[in-house]
């Protein structure tokens, strides 16, 4: 009897597959690239069957898409990185909240948006790398203190266009307030050692180098380069644990407003927010899972753990102007 | 009559994003524009300023000198330095510029190994400065100069040359009363393409974390999240792009063509220490602008790039030849429609619609392609839509996200890449032919294919061989508006490059250099055969179909 049930209700379902069999897709715009993606999709793919098509770009001109394609458009969701970004989306319209009691479970709220238009999906830590040869841990404490004449001539930075440092400067911000954020920033353009470097990858060289001795970069940057050069001698510092953390940013995907495909779209949401796709997902780039009950990749964890600050990512984007007239203030290109 | 049609519709396709940016107008952010008033028009400006100067300078200088001595003398080398010269047009600038960096910077191979040798000490000059990107572009934009300096010196004949020697001035004499004058509208029209150029780029100049007016449309964009002021920001730079046009076509004024016979024969034989210098100058450019960073990207190809010659590698390469090869096929068609109209029906309006549907080329290529996007996705939700469902269609966007509409924007770009060389070829072929296949019976579809087609051979080849290599090159657009699952070699270039891994955007660079080669090989070629003998193409091709 009961096998007979399954062999209708399997023939139910293959049919309704082969009526739905257009709508068995998912399609992302996605600003994270392709081989930090493709993979978890295949896997999703492998596991129900259901098509993820994606094309990868810029976020700004894959926003100003789905704007401009409106009610049409054939995204279902936007995956993104910093949530300056995801903020800005939400606050173009293009995103729609969606509640889901899976989402509530794995992700902690400070990694959502406050309207669940949004979650994260991978952390991480925009923090200090330093010279091992130069540089004693005692030396370091804070970002604030990247400031002190200590530092001058030392200071290794990447470029005020990326929207990492736009972030962590509104956090300081939202901590300070403008005057004294202001300060800061101009010590540390004082004490830089050379003009800002367009990637954090060739900042961490620089300081393998000699051309500087600490910097601030995020922290799979830092992974990768380990990866290739076990050697290195740059290591990371948390800083801020006597106070508000270290700065942490994320990696998130929302729901489009016009998705044409809702339901397939909240099911790759939630299973990208377990266990299985969490640790695939942030292991591809030596990220930390935004989901706290996985634990990240060996190689992540041997960093060793930190106080993370708690402020709501969401910030980034609400003081993402303000942040960027501060830094053109500063003198920070 | 029939012209009027063609040639109006393929101008109001070219027209429509330069329409949208004009509406960007409609609604001003006067925040944003005093925030970039107060700490970064003028300073964006003057490094603007200060790039187009330090460019335009060198590639004259560069352009011009190369070009009179391969042309006007013999030392040793000449003869492949000559075309090895013209190679450098294959390299994009973006890539020349994260070779440089990538070997050149502090922590690079090559101040490793000078600390290595001098001590931790040693400090050098800075390499992303001011004068590194200028040099840069130098490299990458001097061919404009060369190439159309060294056609002018060759054609400026053995008679005027030798007879400027016979009464007595001295080579350097020579040089600045009789060859450089004659040679100023080529150089003028070489330094004006370079000057377009370094005005719109915005790969190298991100590279070296260099702002410029270009940079600031990104920012505005990607920071402020204004894509109006962005794009209001474009069109101030498209203005400037057409000064600079204007300002060559005026400056060019009346072009004197030579009708003396080419030279064959060197005018000066370097000797001695002239002509090592010679050697040594022409050799030193190469160097750096194609020997040197071809020599990094295999380098890097061998030690990252190899581990990515997967499956993937080549769909990217297959996406690549195939957007090329299709972009270029459909910009030579509209491009002969339009060099047809003009030639049959040479009346203003049809003159204006060709001008109009070449200014794509004058658009810097980022914020064509947006313009583009918003266009197409207008067009698809008013018209496409609306209409499909009314015919009982799907009611689906047709246009955005199809190949169609990214070979459409490739037509928008590159079409007056594909113009020019048309034009001039079908220039040369006199209407007494076609009058007299007419009076033969020849006429309509066979009159083009038995008549036209096999004298406008050289002209389609080169044409569809620019498009081809500039589509291969493009970024913005193609990421855009590509379908999905179409990504290129160009994209992968933007991937790798974007996370800062140089070395592992070496191996789809060089795939893109290598293809850039294929026209650079044949201009070489058909200027080798020009100087053997004017218009031997044509008179050749017209005896084959009688």
């Amino acid at each position: 009897m009961s096998v007979r049930k399954g062999l209708l209700a399997s023939l139910a379902l293959a049919a309704l597959a082969g009526t739905a069999q257009a709508a068995d897709e998912v399609v992302v715009y996605s600003s994270r690239i392709d081989e930090l993606i493709k993979p978890v999709f295949d896997a999703y793919t492998k596991k129900t069957g259901v098509q993820v098509k994606f094309i990868t770009d810029k976020e700004a001109p894959l926003m100003a898409r789905i704007k401009a394609e409106g009610a049409n458009t054939p995204a279902d969701l936007l995956l993104t990185v910093d949530a300056g970004n995801l903020w800005q989306a939400e606050k173009m319209g293009i995103l729609q909240p969606f509640d889901s009691p899976t989402l509530d479970a794995n992700i902690p709220p400070q990694y959502r948006s406050g309207t669940d238009s949004w979650t994260g999906l991978s952390l991480r830590a925009r923090t200090i790398a330093y010279s091992t040869q130069r540089v004693k841990p005692e030396e370091l404490s804070t970002y604030e203190a990247l400031a002190d004449k200590q530092w001058e001539g030392r200071l290794c930075l990447r470029t005020a266009k990326k929207v990492y440092n736009q972030s962590l400067t509104a956090t300081l911000i939202e901590t300070h307030g403008e005057q004294k954020t202001e300060q800061i920033l101009k010590g540390w353009v004082g004490n830089l050692a050379t003009d800002v470097f367009s990637d954090d990858t060739a900042l961490l060289q620089a300081i393998a180098a000699g051309q500087c001795d600490v910097g601030i970069v995020n922290t799979y940057y830092y992974g990768r380069l380990h990866k290739q050069k076990p050697d290195l001698p740059v290591k990371l510092f948390w800083p801020n644990q006597g106070d508000r953390g270290v700065h942490v940013n994320l990696s998130g995907i929302g729901l489009t407003k016009h998705a044409p495909h809702p339901e397939q779209a909240k099911a790759l949401v939630e299973w990208m927010t377990g266990p299985d796709a969490q640790a695939l997902f942030a292991s591809l780039n030596q990220e930390f899972p935004a989901n706290p009950k996985v634990a990240p990749s060996e190689e992540v964890a041997a960093w060793g753990s930190f106080k993370a600050d708690s402020i709501p990512v969401e910030v980034a984007g609400k003081r993402q102007a303000e942040a960027i007239k501060l830094m053109d203030r500063a003198g920070w290109n | 009559m029939r012209w009027y049609p063609i040639s109006f519709s393929i101008a109001a396709l070219v027209a429509l994003p330069l329409i949208v940016l004009a509406l960007s107008w409609g609604e001003i952010d006067a925040e944003i524009w005093a925030h970039l008033w107060d700490t970064q028009l003028p300073r964006l400006l003057g490094n603007s300023l200060v790039l187009v100067l330090g460019v335009g300078i060198g590639v004259t200088l560069l352009g011009t000198s190369l070009a009179w001595l391969t042309a006007l003398c013999e030392f040793p080398g000449r003869r492949w330095l000559d075309w090895a010269l013209m190679l450098p047009f294959a390299i994009p600038a973006y890539v020349l510029a994260f070779v440089f960096v990538g070997l050149l910077d502090f922590a690079g191979p090559l101040q490793t190994l000078l600390r290595e040798w001098f001590g931790s000490g040693l400090r050098l000059p800075r390499v992303r400065s001011t004068g590194g990107v200028i040099l840069v572009l130098v490299l990458v934009f001097y061919p404009y100069v060369y190439l159309l300096a060294r056609g002018a010196f060759l054609a400026q004949g053995r008679g005027l040359t030798e007879a400027a020697r016979v009464l007595g001035l001295s080579p350097w004499q020579a040089f600045w009363r009789v060859a450089l004058p004659m040679a100023r509208p080529a150089i003028g029209a070489g330094l004006a393409l370079a000057i377009m150029e370094t005005l719109a780029d915005f790969g190298a100049v991100s590279v070296f974390n260099f702002d410029t007016f270009t940079t600031a449309i990104y920012k505005t964009w990607y920071g402020f999240y204004s894509l109006s002021s962005a794009t209001q920001l474009a069109s101030l730079l498209l203005l400037g792009v057409f000064l600079v046009v204007l300002g060559e076509r005026h400056s060019r004024g009346r072009v004197v063509a030579s009708s003396e016979k080419p030279r064959t024969a060197p005018l000066y034989r370097l000797r001695g220490f002239k002509a090592f210098a010679a050697s040594a100058w022409c050799g030193l450019v190469f160097a750096c602008a194609f020997a040197i960073p071809l020599a990094q990207l295999l380098a890097w190809c061998w030690q990252r790039g190899r581990f990515d010659l997967d499956e993937r590698y080549w769909g990217l390469l297959w996406h690549s030849l195939g957007l090329g090869a299709t972009a270029a096929a459909l910009c030579v068609a509209v491009g002969l429609l339009l060099a047809f109209a003009r030639r049959q029906t040479p009346a203003r309006p049809v003159r204006a619609a060709v001008g109009l549907a070449n200014l794509g080329y004058a658009v810097p290529g980022s914020v064509l392609a947006v313009a583009i996007m918003l266009a197409f996705s207008w067009l698809d939700n008013h018209w496409v839509i609306p209409l499909s469902s009314a015919l009982g269609g799907a009611g689906k966007p047709l246009l955005l996200g199809s190949l169609g509409a990214l070979l459409l924007a490739y037509l928008i770009r590159f079409l007056a890449v594909a113009e020019g060389p048309l034009e001039s070829t079908l220039m040369r072929i006199r209407p007494s032919f076609a009058e007299a296949s007419r009076s033969l019976g020849v006429a309509g579809p066979a009159l083009f294919a038995r008549v036209y087609l096999p004298l406008l051979a050289p002209g389609l080849m080169s044409a569809a061989l620019l498009v081809f290599v500039d589509v291969l090159k493009e970024m913005p657009a193609t990421l855009l508006m590509r379908p999905f699952g179409w990504d290129t070699l160009a994209v992968r270039i933007f991937e790798m490059t974007s996370e800062g891994e140089w070395a592992r955007a070496a191996l789809p660079a060089l795939s893109l250099v290598l293809a850039g080669l294929l026209p650079v090989v044949l201009l070489i070629r058909r200027s080798a055969a020009s100087a053997a003998g004017r218009d031997s193409t044509v008179g050749r091709g017209v005896q084959a179909p009688a």
